[in-house]
């Protein structure tokens, strides 16, 4: 009989941390920032008992450029940081998309612009979906709204950006980052992928060069279109959730921390016989417009909530069908609903007159 | 000019499609018997020649300052 | 006859595409020499930086990583941590590593970390075309000090060989210049030390090589070359900095 595991209780940012040892991340870059600091010291401690590499980084540039380094050999590495920091690093994505060099980056995202505040938000939806750097690219963007999502999401992370030989972005927020729940740590299944791409000095064979510079005539466009390709290929691992679905005269779009308030505030909607449902996009990129396009040709009215003044909200509107009645309640940074405030909304919207 | 080669102390081989006419190889050789020429190579530049080859002792002092490696020494 | 002098291996055969009379390419190759002289060419892994020697993997035949501006220590480390047992080397201009790049190579050298930092300095950002970089000197016109460089607007040249060695990581820290053969021999032995210094293990090791950038100064190829003797090395003298190379084993080292 298998032993039994031991269920642990952490923190999301400890999951996420735990996640990436048990995946085979052996080297970590990061720079200190609220509220994620607890990846950082986690692996800090923990790194080198599996004979891996902690760097604390002089700044987020230089980590996501260590990342890049360790990427470009071959190893499993990442990230850490909040809002600000990702700003920061968004050079270094394009870079590495560019050179096709993978790695994870995580984003406990915190409340902006600017310097904003440490509030949980989702304020980063669109830096995260759309590439976030300059030119033509996409990462694919994880987002988990429990600590076991956290924990098994960073694993899938790896094995994606090793997949695609493109980074991951796992897209979290301050409250899942620091609050606590169980835990099941799973293990990991190791999959095989060759990396006959990365550098590793050139013995016994041709020197490999990881680059995204194309200056020859032509040159550039066909290495767009092989990228283009790529990101339209990632459609195959777009993942959700729904919720009460079935019968539905209202949808609900949100993602990570929304999306948990919002599953107590279905039940309590169907409780009064409102015919809500919800859609939970676990992959924001690629997102799961099929779905929502199916979905929307027997329910005509949606209602996308998020921790901001409206980003998601974009990608429903695009993905329904001509005609679906799309609504928007957002709330910025600076505190976080409750259920009965967001079941107020939802019947203000449910009840309007068509 | 013409040594043979048996005699010759060191021989020069000049790639000089990489020539860009610097110079730089003129200024450094201690017994002054380069030059840049007036054949122009593909690229449009002036190549450096050697104006003395029964001179050269192959120090490869001219070779060393060459930032193209036009020039080969043997000896 | 015996081949005295040729291409290192090191070296793809290929045309330069480096202007007439600029260093870099007595620099490539002066450092592809020290990569044939220490047999690591198969264990090396180089990091491309931004400006005139952005084509490095086009000329050397080693395993190549481009990095963004400024970034190519910061991209060593995670080579490096990653790939201990392979030589890790990095090749920057003055833009690259002197002004963007400041704070990468400072906390490199501070953490001993074991990469070896080639950097060439011509006073000038070359590949942008001629502006002001911080090692331009005061006086200087560039396209972005069109009345010459002023202590009071535009602050001082930067000295990063000498501001490198005060750090505890840093194991050897030298300046050199390749304008004539005597400075080129000493510049070969200085490369050889800040390769030993990470063969060793012993911390970061830096070469700041003056070189000449005839196109942005506006000079033939040999007043550029006079104009590194002349002003460039009353300005940033050539010597060793600091050399744990050389010396006797540090009893503090892990």
């Amino acid at each position: 009989m298998a032993k039994k595991r031991k269920m642990l209780l952490v923190k999301g940012n400890e999951a996420i941390a735990m996640g990436a040892i048990e995946a085979g991340c052996r080297f970590y870059f990061g720079y200190p920032i609220t509220p994620q600091n607890d990846i950082p010291e986690y692996l800090s401690a923990h790194l080198p008992a599996v004979g891996g590499t902690f760097i604390q980084a002089e700044s987020e540039i230089a980590s996501i450029n260590m990342l890049l380094g360790a990427g470009a050999t071959g190893a499993r590495a990442m990230t850490s940081s909040s809002s600000p920091g990702i700003s920061l690093k968004q050079e270094g994505l394009s870079y590495m998309a560019g050179s096709e060099i993978p790695g994870v980056v995580v984003n406990m995202s915190r409340s902006g612009p600017g310097l904003g505040g440490i509030h949980p938000s989702q304020g980063d939806y669109f830096q995260a979906t759309r590439g976030g750097g300059h030119g033509d690219y996409r990462t694919i963007v994880l987002a988990p709204d429990s600590i076991q999502e956290c924990y098994e999401l960073t694993m899938s992370a790896f094995d994606l950006a090793d997949k695609y030989r493109n980074p991951v972005v796992i897209l979290g927020d301050a409250i899942l980052g620091n609050m606590k729940e169980s835990l099941d740590p799973k293990p990991y299944r190791p999959k095989k992928i060759k990396k006959e791409w990365a550098l590793t000095g050139a013995e016994g064979r041709p020197p490999r060069f990881l680059k995204s510079l194309y200056l020859s005539d032509g040159e550039l466009t066909k290495h767009n279109w092989k990228l283009y390709k790529k990101y339209q290929s990632m459609d195959r691992e777009v993942r959700w959730q729904d919720l009460a679905l079935e019968g539905s005269k209202l949808v609900l779009v949100a993602f990570g921390s929304m999306a948990r308030v919002l599953k107590s505030t279905v039940a309590m909607a169907r409780q009064e016989g409102l015919k809500v449902g919800l859609i939970r996009p676990i992959t924001l990129y690629p997102f799961p417009k099929d779905m929502i396009r199916r979905t929307s040709e027997k329910t005509r009215h949606f209602l996308t909530m998020e921790l901001n003044t409206g980003q998601m909200v974009e990608d429903v509107r695009l993905a329904v069908k001509p005609g679906t009645k799309v609504d928007f309640f957002g709330v910025p940074p600076g505190y976080i609903p409750s259920p009965d405030e967001l079941l107020r909304e939802i019947k203000k919207v449910y009840l309007q007159k068509k | 000019m013409s040594v043979p080669v048996e005699k010759l102390k060191a021989k020069l081989v000049f790639r000089e499609e990489r020539c860009k006419g610097c110079g730089l190889c003129v200024l450094t050789c201690p017994r002054k018997i380069l030059a840049i020429s007036d054949r122009l190579n593909n690229q449009g530049y002036p190549v450096a020649e050697l104006t003395d080859p029964d001179r050269c002792n192959g120090c490869a002092l001219c070779a060393e300052m060459c930032p193209d490696i036009v020039i080969e020494v043997w000896k | 006859m015996q081949q005295v002098f040729k291409r290192p291996e090191a070296l793809h055969d290929v045309p330069f595409h480096f202007c007439g009379g600029c260093h870099h390419g007595i620099i490539h190759r002066l450092v592809g020499e020290a990569i044939d002289e220490y047999g690591l060419r198969e264990k090396t892994i180089g990091v491309a930086s931004v400006g005139c020697s952005v084509f490095m993997y086009d000329y050397f035949n080693v395993d190549v990583v481009e990095s963004p501006h400024g970034r190519a220590s910061a991209v060593a480390v995670g080579v490096k941590r990653s790939r201990p047992e392979d030589f890790v080397f990095t090749y920057q201009g003055d833009g690259d590593l002197a002004a963007i790049g400041t704070s990468e190579i400072i906390h490199s050298a501070n953490r001993g970390e074991r990469i070896t930092v080639i950097f060439v300095n011509n006073t000038v950002f070359g590949m942008t075309g001629g502006q002001m970089a911080p090692t331009t000197m005061l006086g200087q016109t560039t396209t972005t000090t069109p009345f010459g460089r002023d202590a009071q607007k535009n602050g001082f040249p930067i000295r990063m060989a000498e501001l490198l060695a005060q750090l505890d990581g840093t194991a050897f820290s030298a300046r050199v210049a390749v304008n004539k053969v005597k400075n080129l021999k000493q510049a070969k032995k200085a490369l050889r030390l800040a390769f030993d210094a990470q063969i060793d293990g012993r911390g970061l090791g830096f070469v700041e090589f003056l070189s000449a950038c005839p196109t942005n100064w506006k000079m033939t190829p040999e007043q550029a070359n006079t104009r590194v003797e002349a002003e460039m090395i009353p300005c940033f003298p050539l010597g060793v900095f600091k050399d744990l190379v050389g010396g006797p084993a540090e009893a503090s080292e892990e």
